[in-house]
């Protein structure tokens, strides 16, 4: 079995857009979306939830009124500054439990805390694994690390080849969940000057977790001389470019008709750019 | 004056907002709390100042003290530590630092001890002051490094927040202690789905909020039916405009190309101060 996450560093390149359209294309994979706090992609393939589970984060620390004696103590040892007014602040609480094992009254309870809902869909393209995290709340990278684990049950159970990980945003907790033991790694980068950056960063990352780094430049057209930056780079680094995708406006009204763009509009630019970089990326797999 | 602009979706343009913000005010100090990926710094291209390290403590086990009773690892939530036999192992990328563990060791066989895990970088063009963290490549944990990087605010003047993109933990600590929460979208489906997603984390910090629409021109109405519907002001609208992607594609922040912007970010200005008063 293959596992491809497609990632960015930078938001907003195209890493869902990208995905969709793998999904359509492949046909054989099973799909995780681990942008679990902003997904897009079940707005693309418009996924039939099978099946929901509850996604508990860490604990919450409550403390009791009636038993609390305004020692002050979990105040003083609280380091994520949650415990104002002998009340503890969910949303800065992470869960780590001191409060709870020094209040000499034994008067904070430990609470489980649903943080969001974990998905297996089905879609038109194959079976879909995604989730959603509660605004706000902490620990995304545990629910992305069950979106992966239910992708790759599902992929071994049902025999597929293949998993396709729409990736979030960044190079942090969320990030590193959505690469563990991944085979490969597309890098989706515009050719902006923070574009190259975060792409600098992003690929550090996949160095840092023994990834195979890929690139893809999207919206290429966009600044030529860029994107030329961007090839030379990866050629010194001995990375392989597989795709370079010019700006589509069919891109965004594929995404108002919410169809992945080598659906709606398949002749066109993007798409057909999308499909090269498909048969190009789909080497990388059966070799 | 603390303004956060932060967006649920990436890519729409917080960053060009912030800078360009700044700009047009002439005088004020950016804060990008996108730690994972600053990019402010690419489009003010300051001079730099001053650099600090960014710490976190953990733990380390004196291994003459410990008896491998394993209490530290029970207790530990983030699975930071590990015994089993005569082993004890601690796995600091894990670590949230606590404290936790040293104060339930009962043979005082943990100590703890500051590690690196980013920086907080200072620097300044003309009158804007610019501050953003850098995690290092690898580390997983934002958050500590955004706390940092807000250690320098300075509130006696305009200071504008830059988040990172999403709406999970990162946003809150930035967003958390704002007078004011700018959200910039884009008028598509995914811009849609990802403001509504943040308009309740900004709602649920209580915080005002406004919206600025980016790239308009393309995509669908949701959003604008969505901000009439819950009554959430948009504050100003920045078309799609291939001269202003290209400038931004450059480093370039388009208000100095195309002055005729700077009298609208004044106005953006006024219309979150006076969104702060109401």
């Amino acid at each position: 079995m293959n596992q491809v996450t497609i990632l960015s560093g930078k938001g907003g390149t195209g890493k869902t857009t990208i995905t969709a359209s793998f999904a359509a294309l492949a046909r054989n994979a099973v799909l995780a979306d681990c942008d679990v706090d902003a997904p897009n992609l079940h707005l693309l393939l418009k996924p039939e939830i099978q099946e929901t589970m509850e996604f508990k984060g860490l604990k919450l620390a409550v403390i009791d009124p009636e038993r609390c004696t305004r020692c002050g103590l979990c105040d003083e040892k609280c380091r994520f500054d949650a415990i104002q007014g002998f009340q503890v602040d969910p949303l800065r609480c992470e869960g780590c439990k001191v409060c709870v094992r020094i209040c000499p009254v034994g008067a904070i309870d430990f609470i489980d805390r649903v943080c969001g809902n974990a998905y297996i869909s089905k879609t038109k393209y194959g079976p879909m694994s995604h989730a959603r995290l509660k605004p706000g709340m902490e620990n995304s990278g545990k629910l992305v690390s069950l979106v992966r684990q239910n992708a790759k049950r599902i992929a071994e159970e049902w025999g597929y080849e293949l998993v396709l990980v729409d990736g979030p945003p960044g190079i942090g907790c969320p990030v590193i969940a959505s690469l563990a033991d991944v085979d490969k790694g597309l890098v989706v980068v515009e050719p902006t000057l923070s574009g190259i950056h975060d792409l600098k960063r992003a690929l550090e990352l996949l160095h840092h977790f023994n990834v195979e780094p890929l690139v893809c430049v999207n919206k290429h057209d966009l600044n030529p001389e860029n994107t030329r930056a961007v090839e030379e780079f990866c050629a010194r680094e001995g990375i392989e470019v597989v795709g370079l995708i010019p700006f589509d406006p069919d891109v965004t009204r594929a995404m108002v008709a919410g169809l992945p763009v080598v659906e709606y509009a398949p002749e066109s630019p993007a798409s057909r750019a999308i499909k090269d970089t498909w048969s190009l990326l789909e080497r990388h797999f059966y070799d | 004056m603390i303004v956060s602009v932060a967006s649920g979706k990436g890519g729409t343009g917080k960053t060009s907002v912030v800078v360009n913000l700044a700009l047009s005010l002439g005088e004020a100090q950016i804060i990008d709390c996108d730690v994972e990926e600053p990019n402010a710094h690419i489009l003010l291209k300051p001079e730099i100042n001053e650099t600090f390290p960014v710490k976190l403590l953990v733990p380390r086990i004196l291994e003459e003290r410990c008896d491998f009773c394993g209490e530290c690892a029970r207790f530990c939530q983030y699975h930071a530590l590990f015994v089993a036999g005569e082993t004890a192992m601690v796995f600091p990328e894990l670590c949230h630092s606590c404290g936790g563990c040293s104060i339930v060791c009962p043979r005082e066989a943990i100590v703890e001890e500051p590690r690196q895990i980013g920086r907080v970088i200072k620097g300044s063009a003309d009158a804007i002051d610019l501050v953003y963290g850098e995690i290092n490549v690898g580390e997983p944990l934002a958050v500590p490094v955004i706390a940092a990087v807000k250690e320098h605010i300075n509130v006696n003047g305009i200071v504008i927040l830059d988040a990172p993109p999403g709406t999970a933990c990162p946003v809150v600590e930035t967003i958390h202690g704002s007078d004011f929460c700018l959200l910039v979208t884009e008028p598509t489906p995914f811009g849609l789905h990802d403001l509504e997603i943040a308009v309740e984390v900004v709602k649920e910090l209580g915080l005002p909020i406004g919206v600025v629409v980016n790239f308009a021109g393309i995509g669908d109405r949701g959003v604008y039916d969505f901000c009439e519907a819950r009554g959430i002001p948009i504050m100003m609208e920045i078309p799609f405009d291939r001269r202003i992607a290209e400038l931004y594609s450059r480093g370039t922040p388009f208000v100095e190309a195309m002055p005729e912007w700077r009298g609208r970010f004044k106005d953006l200005a006024k219309r979150i101060w006076k969104g702060v008063d109401a």
